[in-house]
Parts: C-alpha cells; sequence; structure tokens
C-alpha cells in the first residue's frame, strides 16, 4: 500500500509551507504528494512563488507530485486559476470539483476526496473518463470501500487516514465572522491557526475547527489501526493530512505499520505522543458518527454509550 | 398544486430522496396518482432522487429512476453521477435536473453535467450571491432554480459530513440531516438544553423558544467567544430579492416544501404567487408576512448578498 500526502488545508506561513515540504521530500517515506490551495482562493498566491520549488524537490526525491484543485469554485478568478491548472502538462491534476473535471476533458487524473464518489457506478464512470486515482469521500463506510475498491481493480483506490477530517465548505468565512470582519477583507485572521481553530460545545467538550470557509473534525483521524484491513479490500493508498504535528514521524509509523516493522499498538502510542493532546477518531470507517474512537488494540465493550465520545486526553485549548 | 404552484417536487419514501423523514412522501401508487393530479391541474410532478446510491446497492436508486420514469414524472432531479449516467443513457428522453446536492457553483461544473447527461435545469447552492446567479444563468447551457424560502444549508449542500459526524446518518447517504432520532431535550437548572448524538447544541432560558438543534445552527465556543459560529437558527426568505432573482434570469423559484405541515406550504406558496403578481404589475414586494413560518422568528437572504460571506 502506498502513503500519499494531502494538500495542506491550513494557512501556513508561505516559509514554513515551503519548509515543510522541503523536509517532508527529504525524509518521509511518502509516494505521492498533493500540494496547492484548495481551501480558500485568497490564500493561493502567498503559496504560489515557493510553488516551482517545492514542486522540484519533491520530484527529485522520487515522490510523484499532483496539483489540487480549489473545493469550491464560484469566483471569476477562481474558475480561471482551476481551468489553468486542467490545462498544465507534464504534472498530475487532483480535481476536487466538477468544474475541474470540466476542464480536464478526459485526460488522465486523480479524483480528490470532495467530490462525490459513493458508489462503483459513479467511480466506473470517472475512470473510463481519465480518473486513475480516486480518494473516496472520508464519511464512506468499509462496505462501500470495499466494493469500490473490488469493482475497479485498475484504479488506485485511497482512503483519508490521517488528520482532521473535513465536514464541509462555505461561501462564509467562519474565521472572519468571529473576528467580526467581512471575509473581502479578512485581514487572513486564520493565519493565527496552525490547524485550524478549535470549535468547543457550550459543556466545554471539544467538538469541530473552523478555517476559514471549511469544517473539520476537533479529533485526528487515524486509521493506523485498519490498515490491515484496507488493503485487504484492495485500497491501494491512505492519505496523511498535513498537521503542524511531527508529519515525517506520522509517515513513518505508517510506513513502518504497512511494513509489519511496527506493532499497531506501539505505532498508536507513537502518534498518541507526536499529536498530544491526542484525540483520535475512526468512526466512518466503521459506520458509525465520525466523531467515534473504535480502539483497534482494546475494542470498547459492548456497554450503553461506551466509546461515544472519542478517546484520549482533552485538547488543552 | 392548488395555492398554485407551477410545479411540485416529491420522493419516494425511502433513502433514495433527500428527505428521508418518516410519514413523509410517497409510495409508487400514491406519487402516480398525485401524477395524474397534477396533470389535470396544468402542474409539473418532479421527482427528487437525490442522495448518493449507497455502494452494492444501487439498483434501488436504479428503480427508483424506472418507477419515476414509468409514472410520468416530469423530470427527475438526481446528483449521483452513476444515476445521472443510468438515467440519461436508459432513458434519453427523460427530462433530468441537478439536484442541489451535485453542488455544481460554477458554469463549469454545470457543463459538466449538460454535456454528460443532457441535465435540462441545475438547482442552485445556497452559496451564491444574485450577481454570481446572473452570471451563471446567462452562460449556462441550461434553466437554474434558486431556494427563496425554506430551510437555509450554510454549507455546500452535497458535500457536508457534518451530520454523520455527530450521528453516523447523513443528507448524502441516509437523506437525513440532524435527524430527529438522535436529537434529544433536557432541563439542567432551569435552562432547557438540546442535545445532537452526544453533544450539546444549545441551551435556552426558562421560557424561550428553543430552535431544533440543526448542527450549523447550533451555539458554539471559540477563542473565548460564546455564538452562533457558523449561523444562527434562521430560515431563508428571499421575497425582497425577487426583482433581482428576475433580472437574474433564473427559470424557478424553489419553496421547501417537504418536511412542512400543508397549511405551511399553502400559505407560502400563495404568499410567493402574489408576490410573483405584484412584480409584474411593477409593485413593490411584500415585507415580513412570512416572518411567523420562519425558524426562530427570523430571517436571512443567506448568500443571495455578498456581505453575508
Amino acid at each position: 500500500m502506498k502513503l500519499t500526502l494531502g494538500p495542506v488545508l491550513f494557512n501556513w506561513p508561505a516559509a514554513i509551507w515551503r519548509d515543510f515540504y522541503f523536509r517532508m521530500a527529504d525524509e518521509a517515506p511518502v509516494d505521492t504528494v498533493v500540494v496547492g490551495e484548495i481551501v480558500c482562493s485568497k490564500r493561493a498566491p502567498f503559496v504560489a512563488p515557493e510553488m516551482p520549488a517545492v514542486i522540484e524537490r519533491l520530484r527529485n526525491a522520487g515522490k510523484e507530485v499532483l496539483l489540487g484543485s480549489l473545493i469550491l469554485v464560484t469566483l471569476e478568478r477562481e474558475r480561471r486559476a482551476t481551468a489553468e491548472l486542467a490545462a498544465i502538462d507534464g504534472l498530475g491534476v487532483e480535481a476536487n470539483d466538477m468544474s475541474c473535471l470540466s476542464g480536464l476533458n478526459g485526460r488522465p487524473h486523480a479524483i480528490g476526496p470532495f467530490l462525490q464518489v459513493y458508489n462503483a457506478a459513479t467511480a466506473f464512470y470517472f475512470a473510463g473518463r481519465g480518473a486513475t486515482r480516486i480518494c473516496l469521500p472520508p464519511e464512506l463506510p468499509a462496505a462501500s470501500i470495499a466494493t469500490i475498491a473490488l469493482a475497479l481493480p485498475n484504479v488506485m483506490t485511497e482512503v483519508f487516514a490521517f488528520g482532521r477530517v473535513p465536514l464541509a465548505i462555505s461561501a462564509r468565512c467562519y474565521h472572519a465572522r468571529l473576528a467580526g470582519l467581512s471575509k473581502d477583507n479578512c485581514r487572513f485572521v486564520c493565519q493565527e491557526d496552525a490547524d485550524g481553530l478549535d470549535v468547543e460545545t457550550l459543556d466545554g467538550e471539544p467538538f469541530l475547527a473552523i478555517n476559514g470557509v471549511q469544517t473539520l473534525s476537533h479529533g485526528c483521524t487515524n486509521l493506523l489501526g485498519d490498515l490491515a484491513e484496507l488493503a485487504a479490500m484492495g485500497v491501494g493508498a491512505v492519505r496523511l493530512s498535513p498537521q503542524s504535528c511531527d508529519m515525517v514521524a506520522v509517515a513513518r509509523a505508517f510506513r513502518d505499520v504497512l511494513d509489519g516493522r511496527l506493532e499497531v499498538g506501539d505505532g498508536l502510542e507513537t502518534l498518541a505522543r507526536v499529536v498530544a493532546p491526542a484525540r483520535f477518531l475512526n468512526g466512518f470507517l466503521h459506520g458509525r458518527p465520525g466523531v467515534e474512537w473504535i480502539d483497534p488494540v482494546r475494542p470498547p465493550q459492548p456497554t450503553a454509550g461506551a466509546g461515544d465520545r472519542g478517546c484520549g486526553r482533552p485538547s488543552a485549548r | 398544486m392548488d395555492a398554485g404552484a407551477d410545479a411540485v417536487y416529491c420522493g419516494f419514501n425511502d433513502e433514495t430522496n433527500a428527505r428521508n423523514f418518516p410519514g413523509l412522501n410517497f409510495t409508487p401508487e400514491q406519487l402516480a396518482q398525485a401524477a395524474v393530479y397534477a396533470r389535470a391541474a396544468n402542474a409539473k410532478t418532479f421527482v427528487a432522487i437525490n442522495t448518493f446510491p449507497r455502494a452494492g446497492d444501487q439498483q434501488l436508486w436504479q428503480r427508483a429512476v424506472d418507477t419515476a420514469v414509468r409514472i410520468g414524472a416530469d423530470a427527475l432531479i438526481l446528483a449521483d453521477v452513476g444515476l445521472l449516467h443510468y438515467a440519461a443513457s436508459t432513458y434519453p428522453n427523460q427530462r433530468l435536473h441537478l439536484s442541489v446536492q451535485a453542488a455544481a457553483a460554477s458554469v463549469d461544473s454545470i457543463r459538466y453535467f449538460v454535456d454528460a447527461f443532457r441535465i435540462r435545469r441545475v438547482v442552485l447552492p445556497r452559496v451564491l450571491s444574485v450577481a454570481e446567479i446572473a452570471a451563471i444563468s446567462a452562460e449556462a447551457a441550461c434553466e437554474t432554480e434558486v431556494f427563496v424560502f425554506g430551510g437555509l444549508c450554510v454549507m455546500e449542500e452535497g458535500r457536508c459530513s457534518l451530520s454523520s459526524y455527530a450521528t453516523g446518518r447523513s443528507p448524502n447517504m441516509h437523506g437525513v440531516c440532524s435527524p430527529a432520532s438522535h436529537v434529544a431535550y433536557h432541563e439542567e437548572d432551569g435552562t432547557l438544553v438540546s442535545r445532537l448524538g452526544n453533544f450539546t447544541i444549545n441551551r435556552f432560558a426558562a421560557g424561550k423558544a428553543a430552535a431544533y438543534p440543526t448542527l450549523c445552527k447550533g451555539r458554539f465556543r471559540a477563542a473565548q467567544t460564546e455564538g452562533y459560529l457558523f449561523e444562527e437558527p434562521v430560515s431563508l426568505d428571499a421575497v425582497e430579492l425577487l426583482p433581482a432573482l428576475r433580472q437574474s434570469g433564473v427559470s424557478a423559484l424553489k419553496i421547501e416544501g417537504r418536511q412542512r405541515s400543508r397549511a405551511y406550504v399553502e400559505t407560502v406558496v400563495r404568499y410567493f404567487k402574489e408576490a410573483l403578481a405584484l412584480l409584474d404589475a411593477a409593485e413593490p414586494m411584500p415585507a415580513g408576512g412570512l416572518v411567523t413560518l420562519t425558524e426562530g422568528q427570523s430571517a436571512t437572504t443567506g448568500a443571495y448578498r455578498r456581505g453575508w460571506r
């Protein structure tokens, strides 16, 4: 099974963004890296100047590089940027919106997790028109993943396996709203939160995270304990979504568990140290509420209400 | 129809439609009768089959398409690419509309669906301003339809997993959002607490009306601030924008009517029919006439005004 590093979803300062990719190129055992600003088009100009060097460094390190397209395309400049991306020669594109597929016009490409691939018929349709890899929507349960992967043996099926899981996209910017600013004059307040802004319930329970126009889970997806099952289904790659924690260590833990050099339990302990404060979740895969954590090493006892609230230490925020 | 609707959209009483709630929707026989009634009333019947077929069970959704075609639906409202492909290739003459759940928010997205499946109308996501709707309507090779009254999705429809994150039940897969089966209310020190799944969505002081705990309209905390971080418990009411929407070239105005009482639907439809008549007569639009039917007695024009963003 291959490892994919997804695009950075958060608004990291350009120098930090560049250095992150340089380090991942040099040290992380990932096979494919998706780069590009896919959440908010207002952020794109900041990382654009660093993009050529990042792509070159990753390719020189033997990584396959894909350019991710914007999730929600409404403005004219967003349409232009998406069309230009789809027209680029010599680099793979991962489409996150149907507008990008329109521009690709059947050329080989990847389908990102923000397109709605819920069944084999849809995957098959896309595969017949140039899709060579499909990262499935994070909310899909194992049964659906297995059915799709089995039906499309020639397509690389990928599953979102690590990081705060994207749950929604909006035209409204919640960072700006919280700061009392308009989106057009947002002052890029989202840059203050390297992993998004924690959202708690009125009881102080960790719940969600805000990333500009995007909403994510508060907890961190962790399918380390599910890798054997995913491989048996025919899943070809798992996606690690960049967080501010040590992503080289995360990638190594996944690679080592996949290669049998590390036990799942030890790998989970490693990730709990790296991600701290760790609050893991894998409910979607198990057909449960996405927020839940089904501990692969110590599955919950079947008592009412158990395992309903995630696991691990509460957030320090 | 009796209140003046030109078309009614409805669905089968199973998970193939995005309002899969107990007591709603139609059996195939009921829908066939409804289609007969509509034809006599010179109104259209649109059948929404707009959830995303579960992998391995696509046949349930394909049979829904077959049934809707057989009973003479004037249009099918679909979202899933695989199902659109099935409908377009099996029934090349059937009129297809693209559901809001397909999240087609730009002309380029719409073009994909027009070219691939000959869709004749797109229901636009509630993420666009009126100016953007006008630009799309001018350039798209199909009709456009927009929501004017009812619930307000704050997130782009079709790409929201908030409900399944908290409850395991999602609009895309199960046709439900923040389902009542996962809602609970309880008293706590004189305040009413509303919960969805295992999470507190809001608290209400004694005597205050408690809004339904739709996840994106709850009260939460972030950065030492407490409030409606995503949206307040409001409804969409775009009646004041009807002049602009007509100018924008949209073909149809959509009133959310499923999961609503007959009295509600009739009142809202009559209100908008009267508003359109006023528009024809170049009279000003009515204001506030539907406030008692809105959530929390408060309404918004949502993304139709750019400042909402």
